[in-house]
């Protein structure tokens, strides 16, 4: 009854064209659709598409991102809702579809809805296998809070704000596969200890040998992560939550949350209810239709053709071009004949390629090996015949491509295999571009050939980011992005621009830095505004840019710097860290980490007073009031009474000292006395990013002085070394030296030079950890320490006036600079909540 | 910060100047929030106040003479329409201009 009602209801008067359903709105479906389009569609055929995730159609592939705080949830997407409203799409997303009539070609959906069809296609996907466990449920049936799946943009997010509470440090992974890994690596990035738990002998199993695993475990561990194979999870411990797993055989381990990577499940209850065959997944034929059924067809991870059934989305675009021939008649001869599955990927940051056999099989085979543990590289080759049957590749894929393509068509190989693995002084990259065949997968995400790349190029788009955007490709995983340069190089015969606007300062000013400040100089541009004005595209502002140039001005015109307050980031324009929830974060001035009674009482009478509701130590050993509104700020600066510890800016923040030697019993140096004098004579200085410094007493290094941007260490005969560029973050890097130097007057003045250099010579936003590596530590040395470019002079006096402008911003709280420069910007009970404890 | 309301459902809500310019403040309006911003140019741009992305406070954002950018998560809106120019929901934008006596007017409907 519901079916005639709605079917009549649906049908729109003089509307002739086939009615096209699609069950399933992800990777395959879309794309079957996107395919059908672009064959000219949407002339035969009104298109309804179901699909049971609430959002429009986005890149499954990019959770992983997603998960590591890399990408936002919003950029994920594939095709806008907008899209299906242009393309006249009825999107139903939400909606879940139940059951098929295959006889009056109906399809019923949890809606109550009954929606006929004159083609049908499915494209269920899968979704992750859950291994039963004792313990994975609640009585209520549900899955014991902390253990999360990892498929799906919920999956993902329910993942990352269970992993940033505070009181969540552990996880275990189940499974030690492409997601386990991809699943360990994102949960690290949120602070999250990680343990990965497989049952397999060894890593990636389903990918490659056991020599690969073992080099693949070296590298997962170099990254922190902890893997145990050949291990089975048994039961989930905890009551209201995780509490930890239950091992065969071995102790339990305590953690906080357990993702389950174990694998996939083709998603079939639909075509099993509907009587459709169904065998490890939906059975279809080289033409994508569902045998039997003239009008049903399947695409993506629910199919098994030949016998395969694929879990990557390489193979599925070329099901979905398959499937739209046919659907639209384009070309009634097009068959799949299945994939040669070769992956491709960045896995927790290492490059993994594999195809084909992991290991020899025959006593005729040819197994050629290179092993390098150390660098985490491995790259194996099976050959057969004289072609390449398998290869795994670990570490290093420069030679991917063109292995790739000899894999998939059997080309004839070199009679010095090695140099399957190996450029060996001949051709070089650009000729194994050349090699490459024009339909030769080079974006497998995005499924880009050699040929499209080309043809973007010649139709004159003859810039890296250009072509990615016009084709999509690099846009997927991110992996193939050296090939598709290469391939843009290799089809621009060496005219490839390089994208000017990668190397410009500031997005909105099309200049380079030492170009930029030229042109500043030169016209005495002051301002960020009158930088807008004399040379941005039609004096156009950018909003993108306008931090960037402000801390430009700042550095370079010191005390002469007009300072515009809307050019400034809001923690610029109110001296304080705006937080998740809208409210700021105040860290007064504690130089070197010290403090004393009357301080520490005062700020917590000043906790006490605004109702703070945290009150922590920071990493960088200074004391943090969290949850101030913006309307106190000037009020708890005032009871303060201590200057500014510039814990928001892209500056000069702190300078972490050990104890030193007037306590510690091994100390040579006085640390403590140094970072205070560091810290008072280059507080607040304007820099392309933060400054994290540091001073440790001897080489014990308590301050971890050598993963600071400048990091200072006394060594035997009261000397001091200089370490320059480390970092502790994100990325790791322990700092180069620069100089050692026999008293502190000279480690300030050369710690200044080299602040003062990085000043000028930095992008924005590029931390020391990178500027350090990319321009050299010879070369900082000869121009810092051996003032080989003759400009150590000039370099000491500009920050010297940098230091002598300095003003405490917090002095800004008897007399704000603009109206309302402390004014709520919304009424606090709408955000997002912070948890406070 | 609260508004005189006469007609049209027009809603005064005081002087330009208590914007700097270049900048936005927040105002609750007939129960909204909404976030008024004075261009580099003098002229005046109202959208919602709240960014649909988590909640961000839109008056604390950067703004150009096209976009404002909240300054959580640095999405971008365009100040005459409120859409989006960098994959987020929309925020709304309102009518506002500022009458003889330099002082701002909203027009809420
Ligand atoms: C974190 C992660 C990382 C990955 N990385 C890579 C990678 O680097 N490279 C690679 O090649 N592959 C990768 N994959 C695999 C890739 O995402 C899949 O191969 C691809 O998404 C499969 O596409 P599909 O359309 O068949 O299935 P899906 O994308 O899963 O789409 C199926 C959709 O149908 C919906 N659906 C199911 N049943 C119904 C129903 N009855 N009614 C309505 N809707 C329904 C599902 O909810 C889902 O939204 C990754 C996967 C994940 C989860
Ligand atoms: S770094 Fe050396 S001097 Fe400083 S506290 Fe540690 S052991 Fe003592
Ligand atoms: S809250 Fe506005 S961009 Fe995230």
């Amino acid at each position: 009854m519901t079916a005639l009602a709605s079917r009549s209801a649906r049908s729109t008067p003089g509307d002739t064209r086939r009615r096209l359903v699609v069950i399933g709105n992800g990777m395959a479906g879309a794309r079957a659709v996107e395919e059908i389009l672009a064959r000219g569609g949407a002339v035969q055929h009104r298109i309804t598409m179901f699909g049971d995730e609430p959002y429009g159609n986005y890149n499954r592939i990019m959770l992983s991102h997603v998960l590591s705080g890399e990408e936002d949830t919003g950029n994920i997407f594939l095709n806008s809702l907008a899209w299906y409203r242009e393309n006249d799409i009825t999107l139903h997303s939400g909606v879940r579809v139940e059951r098929i009539d295959r006889f009056a070609k109906l399809v019923f959906s949890d809606d109550g809805r009954a929606t006929p069809y004159d083609v049908l296609i499915i494209a269920t996907g899968s979704r992750s296998h859950l291994p039963p466990m004792d313990g994975m449920y609640t009585p209520g049936g549900r899955l014991l809070p902390g253990i999360f799946a990892f498929r799906t943009i919920d999956d993902t997010t329910g993942m990352v704000s269970y992993a940033q509470q505070d009181h969540h440090h552990r996880a275990v992974v189940i499974g030690g596969g492409l997601l386990g890994l991809e699943a360990a690596r994102g949960l690290q990035s949120h602070g999250i200890d990680v343990e990965v738990v497989h049952s397999g002998g060894h890593l990636m199993n389903a990918q490659m040998g056991p020599d690969g695993g073992a080099v693949l475990r070296r590298s997962v561990e170099a990254l922190g992560i902890r893997v145990r194979t050949g291990s089975r999870t048994t039961a989930i411990l905890g009551g209201g939550k995780v509490r930890g797993v239950q091992l065969r055989n071995e102790p339990d381990i305590e953690c906080d949350m357990v993702v389950v990577a174990a694998g996939i499940r083709p998603n079939v209850e639909v075509a099993v209810t509907s009587g459709l065959p169904v065998e490890r997944a939906i059975v279809v034929d080289d033409h994508m239709r569902v045998p039997d059924e003239d009008e049903i067809y399947a695409v993506g991870e629910c199919v098994q053709h030949r016998g395969e059934v694929y879990g990557l989305v390489a193979p599925l675009w070329e099901q979905a071009a398959v499937l739209a021939d046919h659907v639209t008649g384009a070309d009634p001869s097009s068959v799949y004949l299945g994939s040669r599955t070769a992956t491709k990927l960045k896995v927790a940051g290492v490059d993994v390629a594999s195809m084909g056999l992991q290991a020899p099989e025959r006593d005729t085979d040819e197994h050629v090996v290179f092993s390098e543990p150390s660098r985490g590289v491995f790259k194996s080759i099976v050959i057969r015949d004289s072609k390449i049957v398998g290869a795994t590749l670990l570490g290093d894929s420069r030679k991917v491509a063109y292995l790739t393509q000899a894999f998939d068509r059997g080309l004839p190989l070199p009679e010095e295999r090695v140099s399957l693995l190996f450029d060996l002084g001949g051709p070089g990259e650009e000729a194994g571009v050349a090699e490459l065949d024009g339909d030769a997968q080079v974006c497998n995400c995005n499924g880009v050939s050699k040929q499209a790349i080309a043809d973007t190029v010649k139709g004159g788009c003859t810039t890296l980011s250009g072509v990615m955007d016009a084709t999509r490709a690099g846009k997927g995983c991110g992996s193939c992005k050296l090939l598709v340069r290469q391939v843009v190089e290799w089809a621009a015969d060496g005219a490839v621009e390089e994208d000017p606007a990668a190397a410009y300062y500031v997005p909105g000013v099309p200049l380079e830095k030492v170009a930029l400040m030229t042109a500043i100089r030169e016209q005495g541009l002051r301002s960020v505004s009158a930088v807008f004005a004399a040379l941005a595209p039609d004096g156009a502002e950018d909003a993108k840019s306008k931090m960037g140039l402000a801390s430009l001005l700042k550095m370079m015109w010191a005390g002469e710097y007009i300072d515009e307050r809307d050019a400034r980031f809001v923690n610029d324009r109110v001296h304080a860290n705006i937080q998740r929830d809208g409210t700021f974060s105040v860290v007064p001035q504690m130089k070197g980490g010290v403090t004393s009674p009357e301080q520490l009482r005062r700020i917590a009478d000043v906790a006490d007073k605004y109702n703070i509701p945290m009150v922590k130590l920071t990493g960088g050993q200074r004391i943090d009031l969290l949850g101030v509104p913006k309307e106190d700020l000037p009020k708890v600066w005032a009871d303060l009474d201590m200057p500014s510890g510039y814990a928001y800016g892209k500056s000069f923040r702190t300078v972490k000292t050990c104890v030193g030697q007037d306590f510690c019993r091994f100390g040579t140096g006085d640390s403590t006395k140094l970072g205070i004098e560091i810290e008072s004579r280059f507080q607040g200085i304007e820099s392309p990013a933060k400054l994290k410094l540091a001073v440790s007493g001897c080489p014990r290094n308590c301050a971890e002085s050598l993963v600071k941007d400048v990091g200072v260490v006394a060594v035997d005969g009261g000397r001091w070394e200089i370490y320059v560029g480390g970092a502790a973050g994100a990325h790791i890097r322990q700092g180069d030296l620069l100089a050692t130097v026999d008293d502190p007057e000279t480690v300030k003045l050369l710690a200044g030079r080299f602040m003062q250099y990085y000043r000028e010579r930095a992008n924005w936003l590029e931390r020391t950890y990178s500027f350090v590596p990319r321009v050299g530590i010879e070369h900082l040395r000869a121009v810092i320490v051996d003032d080989a470019e003759g400009i150590a002079a000039r370099l000491d006096e500009a920050m010297q006036r940098s230091v002598d402008s300095y003003a405490d911003p917090w002095a800004e709280r008897n007399d704000p600079l603009t109206h309302g420069q402390f004014r709520t910007s919304l009424p606090l009970e709408v955000l997002p909540k912070v948890p406070v404890r | 910060m609260s508004a005189g309301l006469t007609g049209d459902g027009l809603h005064v809500l005081g002087p330009v100047d208590q914007i700097p310019v270049g900048e936005g403040r927040a105002y609750g309006v007939a129960g909204e929030q909404i976030a008024v911003f004075r261009l580099r140019d003098g002229s005046l741009r109202a959208v919602s106040a709240v960014c649909p992305h988590q909640g961000g406070p839109i008056a604390d954002g950067t703004i150009d003479r096209a976009v404002v950018m909240c300054p959580l998560h640095q999405h971008a809106f365009e100040l005459e329409t409120g859409c989006s120019t960098s994959g987020a929901g929309s925020l709304r934008s309102y009518h506002v201009f500022a009458d003889g006596e330099q002082n701002i007017v909203l027009q809420l409907l």
